[in-house]
């Protein structure tokens, strides 16, 4: 470090050898406090990520993929064709609304309605996913009779993944020079095509990225399930509404409760399941921004 | 937002007559874009309009009683301020009020010099080739879902926090009440609060993160040329440059941990009718009541139990909006600096 070389300081005083040394000592312990604050919060990430791996791929087994639950044993297939399903669920009701509001935000979006929305989305990101939970039981399941059910939960999921969708896409689209648009309307296209065949085809790596992140979002939710979607230890029948499914979030929470070590196991190994998952979507998301970026 | 951000407003102004707003597809886009204003009133409303009964029986004394007991099941319900309820029945939340303000302050305690030292260490601290895989550490601690952190909070904080952290503090402060419980299962306010402080820290150091990376070269130079050390650039420069977004990243995470459901409710002991009086007290914060009460809440026949849930659910609601409504004003008024 070149410190020293440089000239008096904030006044007199501070530029005696021993004031120098105290201001330096300060410096590192400052620095030292950095550095361990970083440590502090790697640790457990490490070993959290260790804890799932480890305890995870010790239970995870054939059987485990191929059967459903049986109480608190079995395996987890139902768990995972439920969490696919609300996770695509969620998505076929997120996206297109979310992409639709980008879009509308990015291109249109300047006039008051736009702030509105746009300022509505931050707030609708900072909603306790509990209070959406209990907004769609109160209304859906209840009211609607939908009961535990496959939509309810998905679209609970959507509402959750909305905002981010659209705020990315917008994000995407705002990206976009302004010169392609004018070259398209030049051309005599309209909105709509100007929208469909010359913007969306070059934001599509950003929307991508936001669907793979949303997608993590759906796998990864616990709270709004559990009063939307139930539980249930078969295999879905197809039934949208009237029909709890499983998932695999609710296993972790509600079996690693439980005193029997088949319990464990499977939350472990559910655990293992949505973390790799959420990862990998992660990193992929990441690889996409990165080759879009170079 | 500036000129370069108008799109096809601008692209489109001179052939207004032709395509303006009634245009077929720009009306869908305006209803699409609708959708997430309609949701957020729909969720207040549908909450306000369902909770109606119990907003009347409860009254103001719903925010100061500490008791939430749903009466006497099994008798008929009677007539009380206007509304049909069980026998007996009081429903208050004060204790969950107080459960998750105490955690998220705490937890705040905890993540805020942490985050801001991590933020620094990022910035300025790193080489730039470490900076990246360093950011991916914190970005990841921010996708790992909330029931994995209550899963590493039941089999490795928990005990931690009962056989470590908890004799320690006892013997080092015998003399603190509210610290001095050598006692305790673990799960309380105290391992509530670490797992928060871990949720948090993320979304305040990328924030921090962004607003320093964004601070000029100059105000920097203008440090060093005083013969400031690299630290204390940092400390008396860069950090009171970037004070709007400190404050606003800050009251973000605390949105966060207001309303953090899963991760507190497996590590939180579950408190009914109980202040929080030390650190290893269990606790319940609105938000993990209100999920671990809807099953029993709907014993209830007279539905004024999963009514008053409905009503916690809207006094978080109303907390967290305004909480992130503030942060989001002073987030950006420091990133317009």
């Amino acid at each position: 470090m070149t410190e020293a070389a440089f000239a008096p300081s904030f006044n007199r005083a501070a530029t005696k050898p021993r004031a120098v040394a105290g201001r330096k000592l300060r410096s590192s312990i400052g620095w030292a406090f950095c550095a361990f604050s970083f440590l502090l919060v790697a640790a457990p990430l490490i070993d959290i990520i260790l804890l799932v791996l480890v305890r995870g791929f010790s239970a995870l087994s054939v059987q485990l993929l191929t059967q459903v639950t049986q109480g608190v044993s079995g395996g987890l297939l139902n768990a995972i064709e439920g969490t696919v399903v609300l996770s695509i669920g969620a998505l076929l009701f997120g996206v297109p609304i979310g992409v639709g509001a980008g879009i509308y935000l990015a291109e249109f979006g300047n006039g008051r309605f736009g702030q509105i929305v746009r300022f509505m989305a931050d707030v609708l990101t900072g909603v306790p996913s509990i209070v959406l939970g209990y907004f769609s039981y109160v209304t859906m399941v209840n009211w609607l009779g939908w009961k535990f059910s496959v939509l309810a939960a998905s679209i609970t999921l959507a509402i959750m993944v909305l905002p981010y969708m659209a705020k990315m896409t917008e994000l995407v689209l705002r990206q976009i020079p302004i010169p392609m648009r004018e070259a398209a309307y030049a051309l005599g296209a309209g909105d709509s095509k100007v929208v469909m065949r010359v913007l969306l085809p070059v934001a599509l790596p950003g929307i991508l990225t936001a669907i793979l992140l949303s997608l993590a979002i759906s796998v990864g939710e616990t709270a709004p399930l559990i009063y939307t979607a139930g539980w249930s230890n078969y295999l879905w029948n197809g039934q949208v509404v009237h029909q709890p499914i499983g998932y695999l979030t609710y296993v972790i929470w509600s079996f690693i409760n439980q005193p029997f070590a088949s319990a464990h196991a499977l939350a472990f190994a559910a655990a293992l399941l949505v973390m790799m998952t959420v990862l990998a979507i992660n990193l992929a998301a990441r690889a996409i921004l990165r080759v879009r970026g170079a | 937002m500036d000129s370069t951000s108008a799109g096809l407003a601008r692209s489109a102004v001179k052939a207004k007559g032709r395509r303006g707003p009634t245009n077929p597809f720009r009306m869908a886009l305006i209803g699409l874009a609708g959708v997430i204003p309609v949701v957020i009133a729909a969720v207040l409303l549908f909450l306000v309009v369902y909770a109606w009964p119990a907003i009347r029986f409860n009254g103001i004394d719903f925010l100061l009683t500490k008791t939430w007991d749903l009466g006497n099941l099994y008798a008929d319900p009677v007539p009380r301020h206007g509304v049909l309820a069980p026998i007996g029945a009081t429903y208050g939340c004060l204790v969950f009020v107080a459960g998750t303000l105490a955690s998220s302050f705490l937890a705040l305690l905890v993540a805020v010099p942490v985050s801001l030292g991590i933020a620094v260490f990022l910035a300025e601290g790193v080489k730039r080739q470490l900076r990246t895989p360093f950011a991916i550490v914190v970005e990841l601690l921010a996708v790992v879902p909330s029931v994995v952190y209550g899963l590493w909070g039941i089999i490795v904080l928990v005990p931690i926090a009962a056989h470590i952290i908890a004799p320690v503090l006892a013997a080092v402060f015998p003399f603190i009440p509210f610290l001095a419980q050598a006692g305790g299962s673990g799960f309380g306010l105290l391992s509530s609060s670490l797992v928060l402080a871990l949720m948090v820290i993320p979304v305040i150091t990328i924030t921090v993160f962004d607003a320093l990376t964004r601070i000029p070269k100059e105000a920097k130079e203008a440090a060093y040329a005083l013969g400031t050390t690299k630290f204390e650039m940092v400390f008396f420069t860069m950090l009171p440059m970037i004070r709007p977004a400190v404050i606003g990243a800050v009251i973000l995470g605390l949105g966060r941990a207001l309303g953090e459901t899963m991760a507190v409710l497996m590590v939180s002991g579950g408190a009914l009718n109980y202040m929080p009086t030390t650190l290893m007290s269990p606790i319940s914060t609105m938000a993990s009541f209100i999920l671990s009460q809807l099953d029993s809440a709907e014993q209830d026949e007279s539905g004024l139990a999963v009514q008053s849930l409905a009503e916690i659910a809207i006094v978080l609601f109303v907390i967290t909006v305004v909480v992130n409504i503030v942060a989001r004003l002073l987030v950006r008024k420091g990133a317009s600096r």
